[in-house]
């Protein structure tokens, strides 16, 4: 390996494993020794019955619509927020984080009430047939909810940075306003979009609190995969509950590394 | 403002140390108005007795949660529980106190029960009567869900027994019961406070299984003109156990004080507490009159004990399970 010119390689490389070990590879290793307790095809079972399919494909699949949702919606809001100047632009700034601080439980209460048959947007939507709280489009809205805030800002700082003359060089060099868009200023925000669809992907893959409140738990149909985990431990079932973050973890690490490998492949092609 | 009005009191404990004991109680949610007060009650009987002020904190939350808090190690001295599976599994997976620990006190260590009725809306518009009523289509019901609340799990059992003990009934009636019962359930919140929220602030439903007592305290409420209480002809007895956890109680030294605390449940003045805030007291020959007459059969007597009770039911692939595995 060639030396790198920077010092004190070997002693913040130390540091970091031990941080690294001490706060995410220890607490992974408790879960994989829990799941040891139980035989192969007892893991099997407590992963792919019916049920525990059915949560997977909604946790994934209600993470992945709302991760895309807040990708675009979150792109248009920092473009919004970056580019142009109007009254009260701090404040829907300031806005923007809100769903971090906010406690998720309040959050799922909060959706609930507005969209029940009673609730301010429900008693509009349901006569026309539209059911949000208690159905799978309620989860996708939550975790839309908590997931917005990664989007705009990753990207916020990204599109602050960019060099205006590259626009104007654009522009000069004859080339429309989608064009200047499409060639010039998505392919530099596109790595920093990524990494905020991908954390808010992570974020709505391990939602627990404010789902449980809108989703209606029903088996088979709206239940998600924290939930079944919990399900699991109140029957003191500690290996078939460790046995279902095992897959989540799974999943998820494979998900996000593939995303990185295309963050890196992106990167060099546009640099 | 609340931290200074508990300087005095912390002062207190400072200079006296010698003679003030601390009790930590880990129980269910609807018990916190109730300790809250019995805890008063007994920290002035035991300093009048003893001359050792006792401070009484109190841990809430789901009662399988706290149960698994204190098998992990959070120092209880007392647990008192919506479900006796859950005193259970302290002691047969934490090993923190006997099997037994249920004949330690009288009654099935149960100085105070509930039962399970119906909560519907004012004048009762869709006519529910009893369990049947329940499992008649275009009926919504509401109640948590079994796995993971105990009090769901009382409410369950409760229309299991009544369907299998009713003059003429079976398991095949009682299944049946169950399978259209929970057809009807539109929503399963994960704890019994939910279900309530989902009910009473939602408008989902068209009657709430609930807790008496929470029944009770729904219609004490602002709310006492928009709902009613409707009660079966047959319910469970949904006897709500308490026990000391021997090996924190040794090990803090807190033995005396602990048995003096459940044994303070079960006197006079416990059980007048427990009646006023809407759980029936066991050792009381005549109930007050706000609560209902109602036949009630135990868990012993309908379903052999928590363990079988369980497995058979809400075990995964258990009988719970089955209702919803039919129709995918």
């Amino acid at each position: 390996m060639k030396k790198s010119v920077l010092p004190g390689f070997g002693l913040s490389l130390g540091v970091t494993g031990l941080a690294l070990t001490l706060v995410v590879l220890l607490p992974l290793s408790g879960l994989l020794l829990e799941t040891f307790t139980l035989t192969w095809p007892g893991f099997w079972s407590a992963v792919s019955e019916p049920r525990a399919v059915a949560s997977y494909r909604l946790s994934f699949g209600a993470a992945f619509a709302s991760a895309v949702i807040n990708g675009f919606f979150g792109l248009l809001l920092a473009w919004v927020l970056v580019r142009y100047r109007f009254p009260g632009r701090a404040i829907v700034d300031a806005l923007v984080d809100l769903p971090f601080a906010l406690p998720t439980a309040v959050a799922g209460l909060t959706l609930t009430a507005l969209y029940a048959k009673n609730g301010l947007l429900g008693q509009h939507l349901e006569p026309l047939g539209i059911f949000v709280a208690f159905t799978p489009v309620g989860v996708v809205i939550a975790l839309t909810f908590v997931g917005l805030p990664f989007v705009v800002r990753t990207v916020q700082p990204v599109l602050e940075s960019l060099d205006p003359s590259l626009e104007e060089a654009a522009a000069v060099l004859g080339a429309s306003r989608w064009q200047t868009f499409r060639r010039v200023i998505f392919p530099s925000l596109f790595p920093a979009l990524l990494t905020g669809i991908t954390l808010s992907f992570a974020r709505a893959v391990g939602e627990y609190g404010s789902i449980v409140f809108i989703s209606g738990n029903m088996p088979m149909r709206t239940e998600i995969t924290p939930l079944l985990i919990v399900t699991r431990l109140e029957q003191y079932d500690y290996a078939g509950a460790t046995a279902l973050a095992i897959v989540m973890l799974a999943v998820s690490f494979a998900l996000l590394f593939t995303i990185n490998v295309l963050q890196r492949w992106s990167q060099p092609r546009h640099a | 403002m609340r931290a200074l009005a508990l300087l005095p009191l912390l002062l207190l404990a400072a200079c006296s140390k010698e003679s003030t004991v601390t009790l930590l109680n880990a129980s269910y949610d609807p018990t916190r108005e109730l300790y809250e007060e019995v805890n008063r009650a007994f920290a002035k009987r035991w300093l009048e007795k003893t001359g050792q002020t006792v401070v009484i904190n109190q841990s809430h939350g789901g009662s399988g949660k706290q149960a698994r808090a204190v098998i992990d190690g959070l120092e209880a001295d007392l647990v008192t529980l919506a479900l006796g599976w859950d005193i259970d599994a302290v002691a047969s997976k934490g090993k923190l106190l006997p099997e037994n620990w249920a004949t330690r006190l009288p009654r099935n260590s149960a100085p105070f029960a509930s039962t399970i009725v119906f909560v519907v809306r004012k004048g009762n518009p869709r006519g529910i009567h009893d369990w049947e009523d329940l499992a008649k289509p275009g009926v919504q019901v509401i109640t948590p869900n079994p796995k993971t609340s105990g009090g769901a799990r009382w409410n369950y059992l409760a229309a299991y027994g009544a369907a299998q003990r009713k003059p003429g009934g079976d398991d095949a009636q009682a299944k049946q019961l169950m399978a259209g019962l929970f057809a009807n359930v539109p929503v399963l919140d994960a704890g019994a406070r939910g279900s309530t929220t989902t009910f009473a602030e939602r408008g989902l439903g068209d009657v709430l299984i609930a807790w008496e007592n929470e029944a009770l305290l729904l219609l004490n409420g602002a709310s006492k003109d928009t709902f009613e209480v409707v009660v079966p002809s047959l319910s469970i007895l949904a006897e709500t156990p308490v026990a000391l956890v021997d090996q924190v109680v040794d090990r803090r030294g807190t033995r005396t004080v602990a048995e003096a605390y459940l044994k303070f449940l079960y006197s006079d003045e416990g059980q007048a507490l427990a009646s006023k805030h809407g759980f029936r007291p066991t050792g009381v020959a005549t109930l007050e009159p706000k609560f209902a007459k109602v036949s009630t059969f135990t868990i012993a007597e309908g379903f052999g004990g928590w363990a079988t009770a369980q497995r058979v039911h809400f075990d995964d692939r258990g009988l719970f399970d089955q209702l919803y595995a039919v129709k995918k």
